[in-house]
């Protein structure tokens, strides 16, 4: 049984509360995405971030695959409306990684088009063997998004943290960056990244978790909590995969019991239901879609019985 | 790349197949009328294939090399890389083949084969690659200005290429092997793109690895002569 996580509602300016909602309406949205609007926004849910207690939404948002549209300005476009739309929401995490093709450039691109909202939440990611190369990389990074400094910087996949690290730390000690991270994906070299956790002292730790890939559950999220570092977690829907599985199966009568109206809201409400989860980044390229994952940092979360059965349930379909 | 073999296909490709089928929409719009011109100079050259006639050979090689040079340039490194940064590597080796096609075009030694049969299937592959490679957008329910079109798009480029060089027979050893060094290039690409293709769930990836098993399978049927040119008619064979 996990011990209860505290939970803060986001702050929204009451203006903006009635605006989104009679924007909605006025689109002629969807049921639930009238729903999400109309829902007062300062019950938005948020988690400290243990190293600083700053706040920030359960939902962000990923870049993988999704933002990577190359030089195509329609896709670009259509790519800041969903950033607006982050936005308007209540988002502040958007995360990406210089492996993620043109995903920088075309965050950057949606941050001018919206005049780079001061909620932002910029986490990225350190990516190259060759340590030396970092700070280059990052620079160039800075650059692609157009942002002086990065709130959150990531070891990629593992990838040299030995010798990143250290710099990140010294950066972060200079100003240039808010906080360190390492990240990994898919469950792979966990052993390293708990001896990481164990022994260096980084604020946020980012992995794959969702309702069937649970390993993390076993060691790493009670070590994160434990240590006091925050959780982000990638690939919530295994990268589609997961709700394609889902697709045509009914909702079950406990999903309604947490205001969810979509598998997508049940994953989701599943990952930043675990007390040691900070934000879950899923990625997409719909404005639809983000929307409906953003409902998931509304309502009420699943308990630990409610979010075992969650579990059991999916693995049986 | 740590553990990786535990990695997938599908984990390696980061980007989205609409993206990839994007690509070639911008592609024909940058371009266009081109292509249109430049299905109708290959279709000569398939005419004058069909008769025999070297200098149509020669000048459709020497055509084919700026078509492997154009998708270097304006499809693998203009559009491609910025989704892909191994395009960069593909735009490297489609320009270093549009060099070798040159050169194959200006030696004096490159002549239409004297096995008919291979020429014909070459001028199938040709054919295929120019009027119905196209359509396979329609067929896999994407919009024809999706199209991907010989001399723009990669995978009908390759095809017909191989269509193209299966018409040739090539004097001295320089020539020989450098026909079947292109010839090399252009059925790996087919193989390349095949297996993205079906990391995309695209069931298209057929195609390139048909055309390329074809070629490959006439090549080995009808090898190219020695330097000595057979007089007279030549066999079926």
């Amino acid at each position: 049984m996990h011990p209860p996580h505290p939970l803060s509602p986001a702050p929204v300016a009451p203006d903006r509360r009635r605006w989104l909602a009679a924007s909605a309406l006025a689109a002629g949205l969807p049921a639930w995405a009238t729903r999400a609007a109309a829902q007062p926004a300062h019950s938005l849910l948020t988690r400290p971030i243990p190293a600083s207690g700053e706040a920030l939404p359960v939902v962000g948002l990923g870049s993988w695959i999704t933002f990577n549209v190359g030089n195509d300005p329609v896709a670009r476009d259509a790519r800041a409306e969903v950033v607006r739309a982050f936005f308007s929401e209540g988002g502040r995490l958007i995360d990406s990684s210089p492996m993620y093709g043109s995903s920088q450039p075309v965050i950057g691109h949606a941050l001018a088009k919206l005049g780079h909202p001061a909620a932002l939440f910029s986490a990225e990611k350190v990516w190259v063997g060759d340590a030396a190369r970092g700070a280059g990389q990052m620079a160039a990074s800075r650059a692609h998004w157009g942002v002086p400094r990065f709130d959150l910087m990531q070891v990629h996949n593992l990838l040299a943290w030995e010798e990143h690290l250290p710099r990140l730390q010294a950066m972060k000690a200079a100003g240039q960056l808010r906080y360190v991270g390492i990240s990994t994906s898919e469950g792979r070299r966990h052993a390293e990244l708990e001896r990481i956790l164990r022994t260096q002292a980084i604020d946020f730790v980012q992995l794959t978790y969702n309702l069937l890939d649970r390993e993390a559950e076993q060691r790493l999220l009670p070590l994160a909590q434990e240590r006091r570092i925050a959780v982000l977690v990638n690939r919530p829907f295994r990268q589609g995969d997961l709700l394609d599985q889902l697709r045509g199966h009914p909702l079950p009568g406990w999903a309604r019991e947490i205001g969810c109206d979509s598998w997508a809201q049940v994953a989701l409400k599943f990952v930043v239901s675990h007390p040691a989860v900070t934000c879950a980044i899923p990625a997409t390229s719909q404005v639809a879609h983000l929307r409906q994952n953003m409902g998931a940092a509304h309502g009420r979360l699943p308990d630990a019985t409610l979010r075992a059965r969650m579990a059991r349930d999916v693995a049986a379909l | 790349m740590s553990e990786w073999w535990t990695y997938r296909p599908a984990d390696l490709l980061m980007f989205a197949p609409r993206t990839y089928w994007r690509l070639f929409e911008l592609q024909n719009q940058a371009l266009w009328p081109l292509p249109v011109l430049t299905t109708l100079v290959f279709l000569a050259v398939g005419l004058g294939l069909l008769r025999r006639n070297d200098t149509a050979l020669r000048a459709g090689t020497a055509a084919l090399a700026l078509c492997w040079a154009l998708v270097a340039w304006s499809f693998h490194l203009q559009r491609y890389a910025p989704i892909n940064p191994v395009a960069t590597v593909s735009a490297g080796v489609f320009a270093v083949q549009a060099l070798g096609l040159l050169a194959l075009a200006g030696t004096g030694g490159l002549r239409t084969t004297v096995h008919l049969l291979r020429c014909e299937i070459g001028l199938g592959l040709l054919a295929w690659a120019l009027l119905l490679y196209p359509l396979h957008a329609l067929v896999a329910g994407r919009l024809l200005v999706q199209a991907e079109v010989f001399g723009f798009a990669p995978d009908p480029t390759a095809i017909g290429s191989l269509g193209l060089l299966l018409c040739a027979d090539a004097k001295g050893r320089f020539a020989r092997g450098l026909l079947g060094a292109l010839q090399g290039v252009a059925v790996a690409w087919c193989v390349v793109s095949a297996a993205t293709l079906w990391t995309m769930a695209s069931q298209q990836g057929w195609v390139p690895l048909i055309a390329a098993v074809i070629a490959l399978a006439v090549r080995w049927h009808w090898p190219h002569p020695l330097d000595r040119r057979p007089t007279g008619i030549a066999s079926r064979r």
